[in-house]
């Protein structure tokens, strides 16, 4: 492990990702210390005399939205959003995939056949329709949000924790447990399940790259998590008709969850690199 | 070969039904009720009852589901609930721009994955080989939004190269299908360069290099002709991706696709319409990926299927 970890710190665009990670986190958590006005004020002189926008200034250092609110204290709550989308949705895409994916690599029969066909059946729905569907049917709150991304993200975790269950179930060290009496529920979390950890490390972290992204495709949809919460994706969504005019509404959000994706894949593919020797030098 | 061809076809039918059993299912999550949607909301109790009547909506579930598959079978998606037409003309109406932005969008994510593919694998470890991974998660960790965005407000309002949005000529296709294909073409260049990387330190190509051949011919004619196959797979995979419509760049745009369709038949509801799209979409990955498979032993004859 050690190791592992001397290889991933020494990958200077992992560490340029964790930066850019524990940023967020700290302006997402300290946002009410260290926003510079609240996010929801809507200033007097936030607007132009004809009411537009206006651009990045001393005092509102990235400018202020179509309400004169202030887009630098928006993007820092709306960091939270992010965050808890990411973390909720992807951990539970990620409870469900491995558990799904270990019962079916390690109890095979019909049972697993057939959590493996509906995986099947899963991977032939385009996941972002299937998605935009479910958000606008269930009214979307927060939570709703995150189930949907959770229901369809667990796939591909299901299939790769699967066929690493299936070469493992088959070494002699889970016959020789097996004989000595433990039972499969004890085989599979306590003898199968540590060696899968560096495996759901990178899939987690990955993971939260392609929720954040699909979070932030919602929202410009309008159908994410519902105003008067900030989210990147949603300050885009009020802006969009503006953007001709307005551009740095756009981009500054767009910038952030681009950011936010980027490190997280980064982060993801040196940790696949330093944990998974197969991968050694692709 | 009949016998690989089969075994892909009953799995391929099978997937099929276990779609229509999902986007069957679809509609009786929504909880408004389609009836009441069609009527309007002064209709009376008995016209109500007249309309689910005509619609069979006042029959068992099992019975709604065989006639949902009957009807499918025969080539009929149903009728959408608010714009009284049906569903296969609507989709079949969009099919051409879809077709046209799939093309452009494939053209563009080969063109960018395949070169900065080549170009990395054949400078592994150089600057110029980083450089390409760095911008190639930039190019899939970019929200499609932002990237469309960014070439309309570009490309299209700074520079005045190109329309700011429509549907028409050769102008208007380029710059969505750049945005698909910025994207794409990150996940390509990323599988072609692991793929072209593996096939270069094979005994084949040190081979070639020994009898004299130019490094160009080796790669370009004895290396990518191996290292091609996983993006071929990539491809069928997009084909059925991009049938469902690119929501997103459609909405950017106002590119009057298969997208537009189902975001405006979402908005509103209207799950026939959506119901529709999905199976379309379905049969299209079901379809594309089976076109993958068939097209590879042409391009590696050790492949027989």
């Amino acid at each position: 492990m050690s190791d592992a970890w001397k290889k991933f710190f020494r990958n200077r665009l992992a560490l340029a990702g964790s930066l850019v990670i524990a940023l967020i986190v700290l302006g997402g958590v300290g946002a009410p210390w260290l926003a510079p006005y609240d996010p929801h004020e809507q200033f007097f002189d936030g607007l132009t005399l004809e009411g537009a926008p206006l651009p990045p200034d001393a005092k509102f250092w990235l400018g202020t939205d179509l309400l004169g609110r202030d887009l630098f204290s928006r993007l820092l709550f709306g960091a939270r959003t992010s965050l808890i989308i990411g973390i909720v949705a992807n951990g539970a895409a990620v409870v469900i995939g491995t558990f799904l994916g270990l019962v079916a690599g390690f109890v095979r029969g019909w049972l697993g056949a057939a959590i493996m066909r509906f995986t099947d059946l899963m991977m032939a729905f385009p996941a972002l329709l299937l998605a935009i569907a479910l958000a606008a049917i269930f009214n979307p709150s927060l939570w709703i949000v995150a189930l949907v991304i959770a229901m369809v993200n667990w796939v591909q975790i299901a299939r790769v924790i699967y066929t690493q269950t299936t070469s493992l179930a088959t070494r002699e060290y889970i016959e020789a447990t097996r004989a000595l009496g433990a039972n499969w529920p004890r085989l599979l979390f306590v003898h199968v399940l540590p060696h899968l950890l560096p495996t759901i490390l990178v899939w987690s972290t990955l993971g939260i790259a392609t929720t954040v992204l699909l979070e932030a495709t919602l929202s410009f949809l309008g159908i994410g998590v519902r105003p008067p919460t900030p989210s990147w994706g949603g300050i885009i969504f009020e802006s969009q008709s503006y953007f001709l005019d307005a551009p740095w509404l756009v981009f500054f959000p767009g910038i952030a969850v681009l950011l936010m994706a980027l490190s997280f894949n980064l982060v993801g593919d040196a940790l696949r690199d330093a944990l998974d020797p197969t991968q050694r030098g692709r | 070969m009949l016998r690989f061809l089969l075994s892909r076809l009953g799995q391929s039918v099978f997937i099929l039904i276990g779609v229509t059993v999902i986007t069957f299912a679809l509609a009786f999550l929504v909880p408004a009720d389609p009836v009441r949607m069609i009527a309007g909301r002064s209709a009376s109790p008995a016209t109500v009852e007249n309309i689910r009547h005509q619609l069979g909506l006042d029959r068992p579930v099992p019975e709604q589901y065989v006639r949902y598959v009957t009807r499918l079978v025969h080539g009929d998606l149903g009728r959408s609930y608010m714009q009284k037409t049906q569903v296969s003309t609507l989709i079949a109406s969009r099919l051409p721009a879809t077709l046209l932005l799939m093309a452009g969008a494939i053209f563009f994510e080969l063109l960018i994955g395949l070169t900065a593919g080549i170009w990395a694998a054949t400078r592994r470890g150089h600057f110029s080989d980083q450089a390409v991974m760095v911008a190639s998660f930039v190019g899939v960790s970019a929200p499609q939004f932002l990237v469309g965005l960014l070439l309309l407000y570009v490309f299209a309002n700074l520079l005045n190269l190109f329309p700011l949005g429509g549907y028409g000529d050769l102008h208007h296709l380029i710059l969505p299908a750049l945005t698909l294909g910025i994207g794409g073409g990150g996940w390509y260049s990323r599988v072609m360069r692991s793929s072209m990387a593996d096939v270069l330190r094979q005994d084949y190509i040190r081979t070639a290099r020994a009898k004299g051949l130019k490094e160009r011919k080796v790669v370009l004619v004895h290396g990518l002709r191996n290292a091609i196959l996983p993006v071929v797979a990539m491809v069928g995979l997009d084909i059925g991706i991009f049938m469902s419509g690119a929501v997103v760049v459609e909405s950017v745009y106002g590119w009057p696709g298969i997208g537009q369709l189902a975001w405006q038949a979402i908005q509103v509801i209207d799950i026939p319409i959506i119901m529709g799209v999905t199976l379309t979409a379905a049969v299209a990955i079901v379809l594309g990926n089976l076109l993958a498979d068939l097209v590879t032993p042409f391009i590696d004859p050790r492949v027989r299927l």
